[in-house]
C-alpha cells in the first residue's frame, strides 16, 4: 500500500479507524436528530469504568466496557423514556460517575497512567489483529442493524407520538438506538478512546446536515466525512507525529468549519437569479 | 371505509365490514394530571364516514381527549373505545392515521417531502420491510391527496408552515388509515392554507369515505362541510351537527374559544 499505509500498523490503524468512522456517524446522526448529541459521551464514560472494572477483574476489557456501556445506555434511556430525569441530568450522572469509577478501578488494578491513556483517547497505532477483527465486527453490525432499522428510527425521531399511535415499537427502537450507540462507544475505544468517542458521532453529522438536503443524504455524506476523517487524521498523525486519536477529531473539526464556510459563501441567490 | 388512497377519486369505496357503525366513542370519561381535573364524565360518539369537529377554549381537555381517544393515555374513569375495541388492544394501530398538535418538524430536520410522508407507510407494511409497488402508490395519492406532489423533492425545511402541516397530513394518509385524527393542524396558518387543508379534507371524506375527527380553533375553513360539532369545556357542552348548533342562536362563524362561553350564556341567561 502507498504511504502513509505501507507498513503493518497502520494498515490495522486504517481498517479499526475506517470501521469506526463509518459505523460512528450512522447512529450520530440519529442522536444528533434527537437532540441527544451528548448521548455518546455520557456511555463513553460508563465505559471507562467497564475498561478499569475489566482491568481490576481480569476480564477481557472490550466485553466489561461492552456490559457496562449497554446497561448504561439501556438505564439511561429508561430514566429519559419514564420522565424519570431528564436526559442532560441522567447523562451527567454516567459523565462523573462512570469517570471517577474508572479512574478508580484503574489505579486499584495497578494501571500506568500511559494504560488510562490509551483507553481515554484511544491508541489505533498499537491495535493489534485481534482488535482490528472486534472493531470490524462490531461496527458491521452496527450498520446491519441500522440498514434494517434505520426507517422506522427515522419515524421516531421524526415524531415519536404519532409513531407510537400507529403502532410502530417506539420503546424498543428507542432501546436499539441506546443499544447500538453503547456498542459503537466500545468499537472506538481503540481509535479515539472514551473521551472523544462521541466526536465521531456528532461533527461528521453536524458537518453533513450544513450541506444535505435530504435525511438519506444526511447519512451518507455524515458516512463520508466519518471516513475521510478518519484517513486524514492518520495520514497528519503519521506526517507530523502527532496523537492519532485527537488528530483524527481535529480534522472531523475542521471539515465542519470548512463546510460552515462553503456553506456561509454559496447561499442560495435570490430565486430571479436562476431564472436566467 | 379505508381511506383507500389507490383508488380513483370517482370511486366511491363501499364501507368495509371492518369497520364498525361508531367509530369513536367516549363514555363518562375522566382524567386529571395530578390533582387538576381536566375531563369530566365526557360521552361523545363519532359514525363511520362522519367529519366531526372537537372545538372548546385552551385548557378545555381538547387534546388530553384526543390523547386518550388514539391510546396514548389512558382515562381514570369510565372508557374510549376506537374502532370498537379499546385503543390499548387494537392491533392494526396503523389503521388510526394521527396528525398531533405541533408535530416535530424542527426547522433544521434534513429530510425531504418524499421521505417524511414514506415514514407514514412503515407501520403498515411493516417497518423491517422494503417498499413495494403498493407503498410507492399509497405515498403518490397521499401526496395527490394534499396537492404537495411537486415539492416531493424539496426539504420539509423549505417549506411554509401551512405546507408542513400538509405533509404530516399526507403522512398520516399514507398508511390509507381507517380514521384520521387531526389536532389543531391549521393553527397559525394563513387563509389560503386553510382552504387547501380543507379541501383536502372534504376530497377524503367525499371521495374516500373518511371518518375525520378534527381538533381545531379555526372552524371556519371548514364549517360548510361539517358533519358533526363536539363542544367541549372539560364536559361536553353541546353535541349536534351544525344546524342543530346555529338554531341555539349559536353561529360557528363564532372563534372556538368563545363557543362554551355562547353556550353557557344560553343555558343560564342569567349569567353576565
Amino acid at each position: 500500500m502507498p504511504w502513509p499505509f505501507e507498513l503493518e500498523f497502520m494498515q490495522r490503524a486504517m481498517l479499526a479507524a475506517l470501521a469506526v468512522g463509518i459505523a460512528a456517524p450512522l447512529v450520530g446522526t440519529f442522536l444528533v436528530q434527537r437532540r441527544m448529541a451528548l448521548f455518546g459521551d455520557g456511555i463513553g464514560h460508563a465505559a471507562f469504568a467497564g475498561v478499569g472494572a475489566g482491568l481490576l477483574l481480569d476480564v477481557w476489557p472490550v466485553w466489561s466496557a461492552l456490559t457496562v456501556a449497554v446497561a448504561g445506555a439501556l438505564v439511561v434511556e429508561w430514566l429519559r423514556a419514564h420522565g424519570r430525569a431528564t436526559s442532560d441530568l441522567a447523562l451527567a450522572l454516567f459523565f462523573y460517575s462512570g469517570l471517577a469509577a474508572g479512574s478508580v478501578l484503574l489505579a486499584r488494578a495497578g494501571s500506568e497512567a500511559a494504560s488510562r491513556d490509551r483507553y481515554l483517547f484511544g491508541s489505533v497505532l498499537t491495535t493489534s489483529w485481534s482488535d482490528v477483527r472486534t472493531v470490524v465486527v462490531l461496527a458491521a453490525v452496527i450498520v446491519a442493524l441500522v440498514a434494517l432499522a434505520g426507517r422506522a428510527l427515522f419515524a421516531v425521531v421524526l415524531d415519536e407520538e404519532s409513531a407510537r399511535v400507529n403502532g410502530l415499537p417506539v420503546d424498543r427502537l428507542n432501546l436499539l438506538l441506546a443499544g447500538i450507540t453503547a456498542v459503537t462507544v466500545v468499537a472506538a475505544i481503540d481509535v479515539v478512546g472514551t473521551l472523544l468517542v462521541a466526536a465521531l458521532m456528532v461533527l461528521p453529522v453536524a458537518t453533513s446536515r450544513l450541506l444535505a438536503r435530504s435525511f438519506r443524504a444526511t447519512l451518507l455524506i455524515a458516512v463520508a466525512v466519518g471516513a475521510a476523517s478518519a484517513l486524514g487524521g492518520l495520514t497528519a498523525s503519521r506526517a507530523w507525529d502527532l496523537a492519532p486519536g485527537g488528530t483524527i477529531v481535529l480534522i472531523t473539526a475542521a471539515g465542519f468549519a470548512l463546510a460552515a464556510v462553503v456553506r456561509g459563501v454559496t447561499i442560495t441567490p435570490p430565486e430571479h437569479m436562476h431564472q436566467h | 371505509m379505508r381511506i383507500i388512497l389507490t383508488s380513483r377519486p370517482d370511486d366511491h369505496p363501499a364501507p368495509s365490514a371492518a369497520v364498525p357503525d361508531v367509530v369513536f366513542a367516549a363514555e363518562g370519561v375522566g382524567f386529571a394530571y395530578q390533582q387538576q381535573p381536566v375531563l369530566h364524565d365526557v360521552s361523545f360518539t363519532v359514525r363511520r364516514g362522519e367529519f366531526a369537529a372537537l372545538v372548546g377554549p385552551n385548557g378545555s381537555g381538547k387534546s388530553t381527549l384526543i390523547r386518550l381517544l388514539v391510546g396514548l393515555l389512558r382515562p381514570q374513569t369510565g372508557q374510549v373505545r376506537i374502532l370498537g375495541v379499546d385503543p390499548r388492544h387494537l392491533r392494526d394501530r396503523w389503521r388510526i392515521g394521527y396528525v398531533p398538535q405541533r408535530p416535530a418538524l424542527t426547522g433544521d430536520l434534513p429530510a425531504t417531502v418524499d421521505e417524511v410522508v414514506r415514514a407514514g407507510r412503515l407501520a403498515r407494511r411493516g417497518w423491517w420491510r422494503r417498499a413495494g409497488p403498493g407503498d410507492r402508490d399509497a405515498v403518490d395519492h397521499a401526496l395527490c391527496a394534499v396537492a404537495l406532489e411537486d415539492v416531493r423533492r424539496r426539504p420539509v425545511n423549505e417549506l411554509s408552515g401551512g405546507q408542513q402541516q400538509r405533509v404530516m397530513i399526507a403522512k398520516a394518509l399514507a398508511g390509507e388509515p381507517d380514521v384520521l385524527v387531526l389536532d389543531e393542524p391549521i393553527a397559525g396558518v394563513d387563509r389560503e392554507a386553510q382552504r387547501q387543508f380543507r379541501d383536502s379534507v372534504v376530497h377524503l371524506v367525499e371521495h374516500h369515505g373518511a371518518t375525520v375527527l378534527l381538533v381545531s380553533h379555526e372552524l371556519g375553513a371548514v364549517a360548510d362541510d361539517l358533519d358533526r360539532v363536539i363542544v367541549l369545556k372539560r364536559s361536553v357542552l353541546f353535541d349536534g351537527s351544525p344546524a342543530q348548533l346555529t338554531a341555539t342562536g349559536v353561529s360557528l362563524g363564532v372563534h372556538s374559544e368563545d363557543l362554551p362561553l355562547w353556550l353557557e350564556d344560553l343555558r343560564d341567561p342569567g349569567r353576565s
